[in-house]
């Protein structure tokens, strides 16, 4: 029988691996930075328990408790358990940490969904109509070299320094990489089609929007997930330069003390609603979209 | 002789070029309601770009292309399309494919109050079709075969005046391309369809068409050695009705098929421009004075 089978496994590393436990090997790193940074806080703290730099989960905790839930006396008639829920309700709403995640999160959604709005139809339209095509291209071609982060100063000087010169920021670094990357969609879509929807009697303005809109949609809402990244980044340069609330002005508030109890966690907050916009977008291509195959686009 | 004009589809002194290269060099064609012709020829002889030219996606050079006697302008409702690739809609099932076409000529509001009659219409074609348990498949999920009788369903629901078809079985293998043969003429016969049928597989064309051309740029004529060229009609004949795939195997429809092949595919058998085979009735031919000369 030597030889008719296989003498080797397959490994856990190399072309032929086929890793087991893939949820045990996914989650090593996190514990290794997790152990990792618990046991030099702790060995910090145990030294000077007036560390900053490495606070303790309960230190964060505890500043977090703080910052995200600022209590709330009943008023005079009030008792009961809806009351009382009511109370804690509003406690965590007017908290600081509450009022910094909305005004960030407001600022993104206006900021990316309106560049994703303006996007979607400079690009859809240019990828289908060769005249718009030969006006917004080379435009957008070279805008799209301008660093956005350069044009922040302009946008305070004339929008001034309230909500709308953020959302604008964010706006402005998205909507051209937007534009540019669904008017590819677009243009690589079979030119057959567009004949085809011509010959079942569309009229160009129908090719465009009942026949390859819906087709770019999808595509659009990687987009949207894509340019999360970058949309996050320009929304903390820009509170860190002119804001009063937001998880971005926070963090730069406080780097002043060293406060890390802070900083971690507004961080990791960042992190996860990253994690959760991109999981829903992925869900809503999942539902709405079940033919639309990511890798072949 | 009746006037070629008035035929559903006339295409006179037709010439294109792009840039220096002439491509087709004073076409001329007229094709009659009700029949199944197919054309073939040499590949660069020009297929695509007749075939571009006859569906209004671009515009010849010079000469007249008509469709029911109007010219044929953009594409539009009037020739309907099945192509070899890309032909439906990623986003549609194949229910919804078909119905797009019925769906555009109304408003959302109206499709939606129509939508049970426009359902029925459209299952009942994809039940002609044999495809209707795919009904809300998407066409990824569908085979290569299936999704081309999708595609003819879609442009059928639209009942066009003339369909044209590029290379649509191209892409089968086989088994699905001989079904889809007979399939297709079964439909022919059923619906009295005009169809334009372009391959580059000879043996489909005998069997499918009624009538046969061939687009080559193999011929001679008395425009001297150095003259640009391009392609002709040189091949015109009406063609015995087939009934079953066992003609394909028989002695004459061999012979046709490389009479056809030593016509229109042989670069050393050049035939002088008077001389081309087009015996059709509604064939015609317009030269000019220079081609004509020995």
């Amino acid at each position: 029988m030597e030889g008719l089978r296989m003498r080797r496994s397959p490994f856990l590393f190399g072309l032929h691996a086929k890793p087991r436990l893939r949820p045990v090997l996914g989650s090593l790193l996190f514990i290794v930075l997790i152990s990792t940074y618990l046991w030099a806080s702790n060995a910090r703290l145990r030294e000077n328990e007036n560390d900053k730099f490495m606070p303790s989960l309960r230190q964060m905790a505890e500043v977090m408790y703080v910052l995200s839930y600022s209590p709330q006396e009943l008023q005079d008639g009030e008792t009961g358990v809806v009351a009382k829920a009511g109370r804690i309700f509003h406690g965590v709403m007017s908290s600081k940490f509450f009022g910094d995640a909305v005004a960030s999160v407001r600022r993104i959604s206006l900021g990316v969904g309106g560049a994703a709005l303006v996007g979607l139809l400079i690009g859809l339209n240019a990828g289908i109509f060769p005249g718009f095509r030969a006006i917004m291209m080379p435009f957008l071609t070279t805008l799209s070299y301008v660093p956005p982060l350069a044009v922040l100063p302009i946008l305070l000087i004339v929008f001034g320094v309230d909500e709308f010169s953020k959302v604008m920021l964010i706006f402005l670094g998205t909507v051209l990489v937007i534009s540019c990357d669904i008017f590819y969609t677009t243009e690589k879509i079979p030119r057959e089609q567009i004949t085809t929807a011509l010959t079942l009697g569309a009229s160009s303005l129908q090719v465009a929007y009942r026949v390859i809109l819906p087709q770019v949609m999808p595509r659009l809402l990687v987009l949207l997930t894509v340019c999360l990244g970058s949309a996050w980044l320009f929304l903390i340069s820009a509170e860190m330069i002119a804001a009063s609330e937001g998880l971005g002005y926070r963090i730069f508030l406080v780097q002043r003390q060293n406060k890390m109890s802070i900083i971690i966690p507004y961080i990791l907050c960042m992190t996860f609603l990253a994690f959760l916009m991109t999981r829903l977008m992925h869900k809503v291509i999942a539902w709405k979209y079940p033919w639309y195959n990511d890798d072949k686009s | 002789m009746n006037d070629p004009k008035k035929n559903l589809l006339y295409i006179g002194d037709v010439y294109k070029e792009y840039g220096q290269k002439l491509v087709l060099d004073n076409v001329d064609l007229s094709i009659r309601e009700g029949e199944l012709c197919t054309l073939v020829g040499p590949s660069g002889c020009g297929k695509s770009t007749l075939f571009r030219l006859i569906l209004g996606e671009e515009q010849p050079t010079s000469g007249d292309i008509l469709v029911d006697g109007r010219a044929a302008g953009f594409p539009d409702a009037s020739r309907g399309i099945v192509y070899q690739k890309y032909s439906l809609y990623p986003n549609l099932t194949a229910l919804d494919n078909v119905l797009l076409g019925k769906r555009l000529a109304l408003w959302p509001w109206a499709s939606y109050a129509r939508r049970e009659a426009l359902r029925r219409e459209g299952m009942a074609i994809l039940e002609r079709m044999h495809v209707q348990d795919h009904a809300n498949n998407y066409p990824s999920a569908l085979s290569g075969g299936q999704q081309q009788r999708v595609a003819i369903a879609r442009a059928l629901i639209m009942r066009p005046r003339i369909l044209l078809m590029d290379e649509p079985f191209g892409a089968l293998d086989p088994g699905a391309r001989e079904y889809l043969q007979v399939f297709l003429l079964d439909l022919w016969q059923e619906m009295k369809m005009t169809i334009l049928f372009v391959t580059h597989d000879l043996e489909e064309a005998v069997f499918l068409g009624t009538r046969v051309f061939i687009l080559s740029q193999h011929y001679s004529d008395g425009r001297g050695a150095t003259a640009r060229r391009g392609s002709k009609i040189v091949f015109d004949q009406a063609l015995p009705r087939a009934l079953t795939t066992d003609v394909k195997r028989t002695a004459e429809f061999g012979e046709l098929v490389s009479h056809i092949r030593e016509d229109g595919f042989n670069p050393n058998h050049r035939r002088h421009v008077t001389e081309f085979n087009l015996r059709h009735q509604d064939s015609f031919q317009t030269l000019r004075d220079e081609e004509l000369a020995k």
